[in-house]
């Protein structure tokens, strides 16, 4: 799905990833872990296409990210879903027009009805806010209602940059259920979150990959764990 | 008719594009208040260019087709020479009628300068002859070589002396009015098109959600294309009715009166300010296409 390969991002002087080599797979879950700073988020934005790799070679779904222009990077984020901290809503709209927005954008709006809506929305048990505005919601609720914007286009990947960030332990379990649940149904799952016992009560249930950034560079954590 | 149907679904009150953008900011006044300004001055811009392009071309018209031949003879000279002149005015291929001005007529055009108590008889006033001439006209030079021939004291005047300033005045005053009509809209353009600049960097916010969530260039444009022409329009309407109604108050034009009473529309032309409408959508839409491509290229 999406292949790095020597990979180097620099920000001004600074180099932010060096020499990076990863390939996600179709199904895989990872984890993305490091220090604040180090480079997590800078990442996902070079799997979604926000970012440019300085060089090296980065594909998304078997094309070189250098080859897309604006509309062929929007048309590949319609196949990722991104979770973000601070979730991304717009305020003025309610939630449920919020999680529709994606099909709004991409003329895909009959893909779902009234029912359809309500049945993802009691998914991430938020059936009773459809109508409600991001701001009158909780931490937990907003971060369940953006996985549930980010799968609405059913894509083949979704992307967390620390989706547990701002929530409370229980939800965060919550959360992290949510998103192993769409790991079961075939789609590709990378979260980044520097919140280690967290990884650790969700890795025996899945088959996951822990990666760590460190000084610009990724490893396997395994022996963190 | 596709343009126009376009157009048409473009101002359709509810659209679900409309919400993306959240409604506020002072680029909402800006564009509307803008469009209600520039429509009201382009209604007079117009109603010069229209009133002006009449007054030339009837100008032209009415002075093209009238000539006048002022025979000054000495006396005893004067109703003979002025009854050759008609002869010979009467037979000129070109001319529909020529008819001497009669004395009372005559007393009637100099009581302005002389007053109504002067008698014209007692004075060397010449006799006027009112020459009509075909469609087609005369031959000037050849009526006049053959006037002076045959009656010196004759002088041919085709009023081309004094007709000609007027219609070029008349002219450059319709090419001002069409200037200034071009001027105004270039100036919405850019009022619309820095409003768009400003409610484009002020949704920033926004716009960075609709690309993260997929949506393409082209449809973050049309969100805000959308919204600016329907305001420069509903605006231009607005002024262009304040405009309408300005000039209607305009008092009618008398004969007695000068040009500035007769500016303003009359018949069928009191439908052209309506046009200000579409025509600044249509400003608008272009202005903020072409803005709202720019900007989006910057954040890329």
């Amino acid at each position: 799905m999406i292949k790095i390969q020597n990979v180097n991002y620099r920000y001004g002087a600074r180099a932010l990833l060096s020499n990076m080599n990863l390939e996600l797979m179709q199904g895989s879950f990872h984890f993305l872990t490091g220090p604040s700073g180090s480079g997590k988020t800078t990442f996902l934005k070079l799997c979604y296409g926000d970012l440019q790799p300085t060089s090296g070679h980065l594909s998304l779904f078997g094309e070189p990210i250098t080859d897309l222009n604006r509309d062929e990077i929007a048309d590949a984020r319609r196949r990722i879903g991104v979770v973000h901290q601070d979730c991304n809503f717009l305020d003025h709209l309610c939630l449920a027009e919020n999680i529709v927005l994606p099909l709004r954008v991409s003329g895909q709006t009959a893909r779902i009805n009234a029912k359809d809506l309500q049945e993802l929305l009691a998914w991430v048990g938020l059936a009773e806010h459809s109508q409600s505005f991001p701001p009158e919601l909780s931490g937990g609720e907003r971060q369940r209602a953006a996985i549930a914007r980010a799968v609405i286009m059913d894509p083949d990947m979704i992307l967390a940059d620390e989706p547990t960030g701002n929530i409370d332990w229980e939800m965060s379990l919550k959360l992290m259920q949510l998103l192993v649940s769409l790991n079961k149904m075939g789609k590709t799952i990378v979260v980044a979150t520097h919140d280690m016992a967290l990884i650790r009560s969700i890795k025996p249930h899945l088959n996951a990959r822990v990666l760590r950034i460190q000084n610009g560079g990724i490893q396997l954590a395994g022996a963190d764990l | 008719m596709t343009m126009v149907t376009a157009g048409l679904k473009l101002l359709r009150s509810r659209h679900a594009m409309d919400t993306i953008v959240p409604h506020s900011g002072f680029s909402v006044w800006l564009t509307v208040l803008a469009s209600v300004t520039m429509s009201f001055l382009a209604v007079f811009a117009l109603a010069l260019s229209v009133t002006t392009a009449q007054l030339a071309m009837r100008w032209s018209e009415s002075l093209a087709r009238n000539t006048t031949v002022r025979i000054l003879a000495p006396a005893g000279q004067q109703r003979l020479q002025t009854e050759r002149a008609l002869e010979i005015l009467r037979a000129t291929p070109g001319v529909a009628s020529a008819q001497a001005i009669s004395p009372e007529d005559l007393q009637t055009l100099l009581t302005p300068w002389l007053g109504p108590d002067t008698p014209i008889d007692t004075l060397p006033v010449p006799t006027l002859i009112d020459v009509i001439e075909t469609p087609n006209g005369y031959d000037t030079e050849g009526l006049r070589l053959r006037l002076a021939a045959e009656i010196p004291s004759a002088v041919l005047d085709d009023h081309e002396r004094w007709r000609r300033p007027l219609v070029d005045a008349a002219n450059h005053l319709q090419r001002l009015g069409i200037l200034s009509l071009g001027l105004i809209f270039l100036t919405t353009a850019i009022i619309v098109s820095l409003a768009a600049q400003s409610a484009l960097s002020a949704n920033v916010q926004v716009i960075h959600v609709l690309r993260l969530i997929g949506a393409r260039d082209l449809y973050i444009v049309r969100a805000f294309v959308r919204r600016f022409t329907r305001r420069a329009f509903w605006g231009a309407l607005v002024g262009a009715l304040f405009g309408m109604a300005a000039v209607a108050l305009i008092p009618e034009a008398a004969d007695t009166q000068g040009f500035l009473t007769g500016l303003g529309f009359q018949g069928w032309t009191w439908l052209i300010p309506l046009f200000l409408a579409p025509i600044s959508g249509a400003i608008a839409y272009l202005a903020t296409r072409l803005a709202a491509f720019h900007s989006l290229k910057g954040m890329a």
